[in-house]
């Protein structure tokens, strides 16, 4: 593994970048590659009727003009038959970044289609394999990587403005109590995360703090997510320079809607919904403000159940749900200054108050690894392991019957 | 009585024969709360959210919506509180008989020895070893404990919560049965964050501040200040919480006239 970037320091009078976006124009057809692509799939239309594999996206398949046309993954694998290096561009986006590697890529599947190029891969004709991920805009572009299981993107000075690998950069967790955050922290800084912020309220109990004390880059600060003053004071203190934000603050208490009073779901709006609202009004324009000068992505820990309602946790998927319907906002209002923002689905963490349901949980340790394997693959939606996934397919499939099959478990 | 008692009164406050301390902390978003175990229903902390600034949500005015528990911060503890006085119908915030909340107040320093041990407990021998020096506690007086607890700035020290429980000075269940069945007080106040000691989850009976003085329809008052600028005796306590119905307790402003 080549060893983590670190950030280079930057001139401090060095003009801010103005944040540019890619050419934003895609038709209703075409956005099928960008829902799967912010999955961190690869799916083309396969006709139902004569099984041609179509790109660029068709309302009609070219081979039996059949409008049977079903998303299907792929595997991407295919040949680069020519390359070429564009060195001027009259987009704005491109201009700052050429020389751009763009290559013909014929997949096995059948069709050919014009991608960028990743550096390493060998001179025409090589075998490569085919990558959908999302431009800055959000937008889902092709990428063709060398066939190696190995090179990632983000070793290619073009493609990893497609990620938002932490490498080099500084990062707030701003639970530090959450099960997942120490995991986090672990992961982010095997990853070559530059520095650690760890958000947490009332940071004094030594075990609190402890497993943060283990890693370098950690720095814990006072946060409390329901406390607008305590929001506003840390995003004096360092807005100016996180990078990524993971919203790993949750409340949960484990009860039916009917079980109890408003207090505990109140707690659970407070954190889950209030509490990344807070956080969006304090850090978002700064970090919207910075998007060409390092910021790129905004993560929210959901739940799974923020898709439909889990009623022995009823008002904690309420709150997921609202916190679900506020991130994809969010989303629309930082996608014009090229921040990501990346929601996380998980199934039950391997936590105290999931401590009642059977498994299988996902563990803290195995969340976290999705948060940075999502981070440097550029995806948007993250389902992590097991239950995330089934629900998905059920979810995908048909939400009134996964509405009715949770309610009857 | 002489009937220009309150103007004799109104004078000494304009001349500064009579002060006024207040012994209430500053309400904000740190203010240290009760903390529960997990599975029980927890007290909101204060919040404070800005409805406008003299901006275009009201160009005009600055004001703000709070929130928090009626146990938050300097705070009244109302008879109803406890399940011991959950019969006493004159015992809400709202029915409380206003007279009990001017009442004089008797201050035991036990500053030294909660310095020396954080789980300091006040016994009955420790009150009457005070009477000795300062007379014995009138009926219906409030019964203050110094801990200088309140000089703990941070919420961390002041709650000073250990593996073991919190190590917070406070009254034995012998000294509050002697206050009140021996002295028949108004209430108990202390500095700390509530009226009974870190530990006393374990008395017999378990929180006998509460357990105790609530059932004999007693009031509390914790996490005061500036006890150390009271008299042993001779202040009078002015303690009104906000009339809310039903109330279990308030947050109030507490203000001590004191003589000199
Ligand atoms: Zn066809």
């Amino acid at each position: 593994m080549p060893p983590p970037r670190r950030a280079k320091p930057k001139h401090p009078l060095r003009r801010f970048p103005t944040p540019t976006l890619p050419p934003l124009a895609r038709s209703r057809v075409a956005l099928g590659l960008t829902a799967f692509a912010a999955r961190g799939v690869f799916a083309l239309q396969v006709c139902r009727d004569c099984g041609t594999v179509h790109y660029p996206p068709q309302e009609a398949c070219r081979h039996c003009l059949s409008a049977r046309l079903d998303w299907r993954p792929q595997d991407g694998a295919g040949e680069v038959l020519s390359d070429t290096v564009l060195r001027h561009s009259n987009e704005l986006y491109f201009r700052a970044r050429v020389p751009l590697r763009l290559g013909s890529v014929r997949l096995d599947a059948g069709p050919t289609a014009i991608a960028f190029v990743h550096g390493a891969c060998a001179a025409p004709p090589a075998r490569v394999r085919l990558h959908a991920a999302l431009d800055r805009g959000g937008a889902a572009v092709l990428a063709a990587l060398p066939d190696d299981e190995v090179t990632t993107m983000a070793d290619d000075r073009v493609l990893r403005e497609l990620t938002n690998d932490p490498a080099g950069r500084k990062v707030l967790i701003t639970d530090g109590r959450a099960a997942v955050a120490a995991p986090l922290a672990r992961a982010l800084a095997a990853a070559g995360a530059d520095l650690i912020y760890v958000g947490m309220a009332e940071p004094w109990p030594p075990a609190a703090v402890a497993p943060y004390a283990q890693i370098p880059e950690a720095l814990v600060r006072p946060l409390d997510v329901t406390d607008s003053e305590s929001v506003t004071d840390l995003a004096a203190e360092i807005g100016g320079k996180v990078d990524i934000l993971i919203n790993t603050a949750e409340h949960h208490r484990p009860r039916g809607i009917l079980a109890r009073g408003t207090e505990s779901a109140r707690a659970e709006m407070e954190v889950n919904y209030f509490g990344l609202l807070r956080l969006a009004h304090s850090f978002a324009p700064g970090m919207r403000a910075r998007a060409a000068d390092g910021a790129v992505a905004w993560v929210n820990v959901l739940s799974i159940f923020a898709l439909t309602n889990f009623p022995p946790h009823g008002t904690f998927s309420a709150s997921k749900a609202a916190a679900h319907s506020l991130a994809q906002g969010l989303r629309a209002e930082l996608r014009g200054a090229g921040l990501r923002v990346v929601n996380v689905y998980p199934g039950p963490i391997e936590e105290e108050w999931s401590d009642m349901l059977p498994p299988p949980k996902i563990a803290p340790a195995a969340l976290a690894a999705a948060v940075v394997a999502a981070l440097r693959d550029g995806v948007e939606d993250v389902y992590p392991g097991d239950v995330a996934q089934d629900w998905l397919a059920r979810w995908r499939d048909n939400p009134k019957a996964l509405e009715r099959e949770v309610a009857e478990r | 009585m002489p009937t220009d008692v309150l103007m004799r009164l109104a004078e000494a406050l304009a001349t500064g024969a009579v002060r006024v301390i207040d012994l209430s902390q500053t309400l904000q978003p740190s203010t240290p709360v009760i903390q529960l175990p997990p599975q029980f229903g927890a007290s909101n902390p204060f919040r404070i959210e800005e409805i406008s600034h003299y901006d275009d949500r009201g160009p005009g005015w600055y004001w703000n919506n709070i929130a928090l528990g009626e146990h938050t911060g300097t705070h009244f503890d109302a008879p109803i509180h406890w399940v011991t006085g959950k019969d006493y119908r004159d015992g809400y915030t709202d029915t409380i008989p206003a007279g009990r909340f001017v009442a004089p107040a008797c201050v035991i320093d036990c500053s030294k020895e909660a310095a020396a041990d954080e789980k300091f407990l006040l016994e009955p021998a420790h009150i009457e070893a005070w009477e000795g020096k300062h007379g014995r506690i009138p009926k219906g007086a409030w019964v203050l404990m110094r801990t200088d607890w309140s000089k703990r700035t941070t919420p961390e020290s002041f709650l000073n919560m250990k593996d073991d429980g919190p190590h917070v000075p406070g009254p034995s269940a012998a000294a509050i049965r002697f206050l009140i069945e021996q002295r028949d007080v108004n209430g108990w106040g202390v500095e700390a964050v509530g009226t009974d000691a870190g530990m006393a989850f374990g008395f017999e009976p378990a929180f006998p501040a509460h357990h105790l003085m609530h059932g004999a329809k007693k009031l509390g008052l914790a996490s005061l200040t500036n006890l150390d600028q009271l008299p042993p005796t001779g202040a009078v306590l002015i303690t009104p919480p906000l009339k809310i119905k039903n109330g279990s307790g308030s947050p109030l402003r507490v203000l001590a006239l004191v003589a000199g």
